[in-house]
């Protein structure tokens, strides 16, 4: 009983981070149409961002901003540099150019940092345990989880009661009508990529406290996840890509709980072999995008 | 002074020259009939004036205001509304939130409130169903969605792209006797209709395209007596 309340802890927690870096890609995608594969670098530079404000001695909570920041800043400028340029063009040309991006962002960190990873030390309170009685919460789970809820709620606040949020979900649906409103469609993609750097942002600093390092690679395994969460979810829906992301980290979490020893060395086949069946069971996802039929 | 003057317009899809030198004019307060068979230019020439699609020649003035190459989000802030072909209602959003985000840059909060509240009025089916998804309405009640939400901008120029298209019999007439009523109202619109009798019924002049160029131009009036016209389009 103990461990099953631990594990779930573990498994929102861990899906939490997931759903954050998963509704960052489906909300840039269901705009643009581009899966941003860069989007885990975005999530390295929010790491570095945190790392180097402590360097400078910044108290733990300017860091954590700062990494947002940072993370924020990067997808804003990954939009204008990379893909401003690119607009218009075909899934498969958007998809190399953010490969491109997300390389040469992991070289520079190589060759101007380090390969090796660098440690970050947070406050002791986050990386404290919860007793309760028989059970032991990492006080980081409770923390995510928290974030992740008040993060996910906030982003529906923004789209349901804002402007600029019924802009991005009519956007989603047909964009050369949103233009015809008059409302400019380069503010539109930067609020998209503005709101998927923030999460990825949020998604790091939480990443970081749970693992108490920075490396170059470090984006690239939790957005591949989040990747198989927006395809898992229905690809375009932002609904689909949270549910997605803690089906995902569920599956992670329970599979490396329960599996008998012998089994574990064939977890990541299992987990995917789970999600392969439940897309044979839902080929549009698990909560498909309501606009599938657009030109 | 027109309130659209296009001269020369020529819109171009890659090989394809769709619009090839059009001239064309509005006047404040009245409606054109622009018609002609498909793929005459019409929706070319409509998107061209909406922003949609950047001229590959000629000049577009709005008010004697040269807008040529101007984007759609430009235009529309300048006046321009389209009413799309299909209508294109944003299915997923409530019939109240595709209002309001009709009027999203051109009013300020209270008066885009105000403004809803008229539109609710003026087409109560709207009001009944503010709260429903709007790819949930029939047809007829997109069309007046779609309508209602160019409305919310105020527009100076309205530009409608075959607002009958597939609709009812009976939901036609509504839709031209608002049309006119839109007209009376002192709008300035240009019409692109597949029901040339109905339009020409409503519209003060008429513009025949065929080929991307004009075939033939007039008053309504004059247009749907001449012989042209009559046995391309009224025969039966």
């Amino acid at each position: 009983m103990g461990t099953l309340l631990q594990q779930t802890v573990n498994a929102l927690s861990l899906g939490g981070v997931y759903a954050l870096l998963a509704l960052g890609l489906a909300t840039v995608f269901s705009i643009v149409r581009l899966i941003n594969f860069a989007h885990g670098e975005v999530m390295t530079i929010a790491g570095y961002g945190i790392w180097w404000a402590l360097l400078l001695a910044l108290p733990a909570p300017v860091a954590i901003l700062a990494g947002v920041a940072v993370a924020v800043g990067a997808a804003l400028a990954m939009e204008r540099i990379a893909f401003r340029p690119m607009r218009g063009a075909d899934v498969t040309t958007l998809l190399i150019t953010s490969f491109a991006v997300s390389e040469i962002i992991k070289v520079l960190f190589q060759n101007g940092i380090s390969a090796r990873p660098v440690p970050i030390v947070l406050p002791a309170w986050l990386t404290s345990t919860i007793d309760l009685g028989a059970v032991r919460i990492g006080m980081i789970s409770v923390v995510s989880i928290a974030a992740v809820v008040l993060a996910l709620g906030a982003m529906a606040l923004l789209l349901r009661r804002t402007p600029l949020g019924l802009a991005m979900r009519a956007a989603a649906e047909d964009f050369a009508v949103v233009r015809l409103m008059g409302i400019k469609a380069n503010h539109v993609v930067a609020l998209a990529f503005a709101i998927s750097g923030a999460l990825a942002g949020i998604a790091a600093v939480l990443w970081v406290a749970q693992r108490g390092s920075v490396d170059p690679l470090m984006g690239a395994t939790p957005v591949l996840k989040a990747f198989i969460a927006t395809v898992l979810g229905g690809l375009g829906s932002l609904g689909g890509a949270v549910l997605g992301g803690f089906v995902v980290g569920a599956v992670e979490v329970f599979l490396q709980g329960f599996l008998p020893e012998a089994a574990l060395p064939y977890r990541e086949a299992i987990s995917l072999s789970i999600i392969i069946g439940l897309l044979v069971l839902r080929p549009d996802g698990l909560w498909p995008a309501a606009n599938v039929s657009r030109s | 002074m027109n309130r659209l003057s296009v001269t020369g317009l020529r819109v171009r899809y890659g090989p394809i020259e769709a619009v090839r030198g059009l001239d064309l004019e509005v006047g404040p307060g009245e409606i054109v009939a622009l018609l002609g068979a498909n793929g005459a230019g019409k929706t070319s020439t409509l998107s061209a004036i909406a922003g949609l699609v950047p001229p590959s020649g000629g000049r577009i003035l709005l008010d004697g205001e040269d807008v040529t190459g101007l984007p759609a989000e430009a235009l529309a802030r300048r006046g321009v509304g389209l009413v799309p072909e299909g209508r294109r209602v944003f299915a997923s959003l409530t019939v109240a939130e595709n209002l309001l985000l009709g009027g999203a840059v051109h009013a300020p909060p209270p008066e885009r409130r105000a403004r809803l509240r008229r539109m609710e009025d003026r087409f109560p089916v709207l009001g009944e169903r503010r709260d429903q998804k709007a790819g949930l309405l029939s047809g007829g009640e997109q069309q007046m969605l779609a309508i209602a939400r160019v409305l919310m901008a105020a527009p100076r120029l309205l530009l409608m792209d075959e607002p009958s298209l597939g609709l009812a019999p009976q939901m036609v007439e509504r839709v031209f006797d608002l049309i006119a009523q839109l007209r009376s109202e002192g709008l300035t619109i240009l019409l692109v209709e597949q029901n040339v009798p109905m339009s020409l019924d409503i519209a003060n002049h008429g513009v025949v395209l065929a080929n991307g160029r004009v075939s033939l131009r007039g008053t309504a009036r004059d247009l749907l007596a001449s012989d042209a016209v009559r046995g391309a389009y009224l025969a039966g």
